[in-house]
């Protein structure tokens, strides 16, 4: 499988991976497939098993049944082989609260098999702070920290030593508008040099805006996985604003599909021909367009389906 | 990685806070000593504190002897406590998992962290106290310093004696150490690690003024604690020091394994 993983450039890939809690699936047969170069979103509301699978990808909760394959190899069993070229944000950032942040990252890179020289070190590390926004000169205790900066600490700690999969949960949380927005370019950033990226969120409108493949999780199973432009692709119906409702329905008759307020939706190919018919019979049409779902309604409609 | 559990704990506050109590006790006591000139009554208190009056130079036995029972083990298991519990609470635990740090590597380079505390804390404990004893309490008598037994040891006799004595204060501590590594593994809650060390530790002790309990006194971890005190018997008895030993090997082995076993395949999910 190892190789086959390799040659479709799954990143992450799981087969029926189920966390069982007692009587409780906290994730239930789910099968994520993340190719290279995704910015995948891992979407479910609090509760809804995000975190433990994510756990399970990094080998710190173990699977009750099932295979997650990461970087084409089995985990948890090659974690050492795995982890190092891995970046993870797991939950709320932790750090010694004693020590500055500078020193939380040395410490951190000094434990691994895999640490920087010590001379490169130090302008690793103030390089990556620099990146999320917090500086290497700044010598003061983690405790003092305010949450947005430790929310960023945890992020330098996942990018230092510029793994090509990041693993991310909540990656913005804690942040302020502008905070979220940088994290956000700097994601991108990096997924333009070519990390793959695998983040958690109950965020909709910010998946919507970074991600290109979705992973919807509700009650520990995968009710939806696409690439997000199939899902927001044209719907085949067009929407129109108009105050006419009533003789606009009148009019177009069995092509209508849903009239709520002063908007119809119309199944149409073609707005400017719908525009021009309607305003030909007189009617002022207030606004009209392609009718695209959002995520949340795609999210909401798999959802009343399941 | 054992390198840097060693830093982080030196450049733990707390560290030195514990090693600093560790010493004020012993120097209370010599200074209490010196001014009142009051030994306790033979065969009653804590070993050597009667022979230090007229002998500074064991004054780092008296030393032990007064930290022994109490404040070293309770500085053990508050440390032992804190190796597994205190990186859950911190949330950096899961950060050293996936670095990553092997879980059984991990235990290791915890246990050999809390043993290196306890050579620190004996070996400044020791220093401070030979200082002390030399500068507040007795002169050695020239003769040389007089064995428990009546005799008389010689300087380098009462060196070898004492280093001994050091390292079985030290392999003494091993047993709590293991304990409180696997409560670690047990909880979140550092603090509630080490009082179940400590309540471990009392239960041991209240065994052990109990006749009914007798069966049972070989296999206390708090037994042989204070058989250091034969090492300067002489000639050297050996039968408590050795028991002593294999009771702590004893609880190091079983304590260390059942902590691997635990945090072995835990789920890490804080």
């Amino acid at each position: 499988m190892t190789g086959a993983a390799k040659a479709n450039g799954q990143v992450i890939r799981t087969q029926s991976l189920t966390k069982r809690y007692g009587d409780l699936r906290a994730v239930d047969a789910v099968d994520l497939d993340v190719r290279t170069g995704d910015v995948y979103g891992f979407l479910g509301a609090n509760g809804s098993g995000k975190t433990t699978t994510l756990r399970m990808l990094l080998g710190l909760v173990l699977p009750t049944s099932g295979e997650a394959d990461v970087l084409g190899k089995p985990m948890p069993a090659a974690r050492q082989d795995v982890l190092p070229h891995i970046g993870s944000l797991v939950e709320s950032p932790g750090a010694y609260p004693h020590l500055s942040g500078p020193a939380n990252l040395a410490l951190l890179d000094a434990t691994g098999s895999d640490r920087s020289p010590r001379q490169l070190r130090r302008g690793l590390i103030s390089a990556t702070l620099e990146q999320v926004g917090l500086s290497a000169a700044d010598r003061r205790p983690v405790r003092s920290y305010s949450q947005g900066m430790r929310q960023r600490l945890g992020l330098a700690a996942a990018l230092m030593r510029r793994p090509p999969l990041l693993i991310l949960d909540e990656p913005t949380n804690g942040l302020d508008p502008h905070g979220i927005q940088e994290i956000r370019r700097l994601l991108l950033q990096l997924n333009n040099d070519g990390t793959t990226i695998f983040l958690s969120s109950h965020l909709l409108a910010e998946v919507e805006q970074m991600c290109t493949r979705v992973g919807v999780l509700h009650s520990g199973r995968l009710i939806l996985q696409e690439q997000l432009d199939v899902l927001l692709q044209p719907t085949g119906m067009v929407a129109v604003r108009t105050f006419e409702t009533h003789r606009s329905a009148a009019l177009l008759g069995s092509s209508i599909v849903s009239v709520e307020g002063n908007q119809l939706l119309v199944r149409a190919e073609d707005p400017a021909q719908l525009n021009a018919y309607l305003v030909g019979e007189g009617i002022r049409v207030d606004e009209i367009g392609p009718y695209r779902r959002t995520l949340e309604q795609v999210i909401l409609d798999v959802e009343v389906q399941t | 990685m054992i390198a840097v559990e060693l830093i982080k704990m030196l450049r733990r506050p707390r560290t030195w806070l514990i090693v600093g109590m560790l010493i004020a006790l012993p120097t209370l006591v010599a200074v209490l000593l010196a001014i009142t000139d009051l030994g306790p009554r033979p065969g009653t208190g804590p070993p050597f504190l009667s022979a230090v009056l007229s002998d500074g130079t064991l004054f780092p036995l008296a030393a032990l002897g007064v930290v022994l029972p109490l404040l070293l083990p309770i500085a053990v298991a508050v440390l032992g406590g804190d190796a597994i519990a205190g990186e859950s609470q911190t949330g950096t635990l899961r950060y050293l998992l996936v670095r990553p740090v092997g879980r059984a590597h991990l235990l290791l380079a915890k246990l050999l962290t809390v043993v290196a505390f306890v050579l620190l804390a004996v070996l400044l404990v020791a220093a401070v106290s030979y200082a002390e004893g030399r500068l507040l309490l007795g002169r050695a008598p020239a003769a040389g310093t007089v064995s428990l037994s009546g005799s008389t040891l010689s300087q380098q006799e009462l060196a070898w004696r004492t280093a001994l004595a050091l390292g079985y204060v030290i392999i003494s501590m091993l047993g709590v150490a293991a304990v409180a590594l696997f409560f670690s593994t047990l909880t979140r809650s550092s603090i509630g690690a080490a009082l179940g060390t400590v309540g471990l530790l009392v239960a041991s002790t209240v065994l052990l003024g109990l006749d009914a309990a007798n069966a049972l006194h070989p296999f206390l971890p708090t037994r042989y604690w204070l058989a250091f005190v034969d090492l300067f018997r002489d000639p050297v008895l050996w039968r408590d020091v050795l028991r002593g030993l294999v009771v702590q090997l004893g609880y190091l082995t079983v304590f260390t394994l059942a902590a691997w076993a635990n945090f072995g395949t835990k789920d890490i999910d804080d």
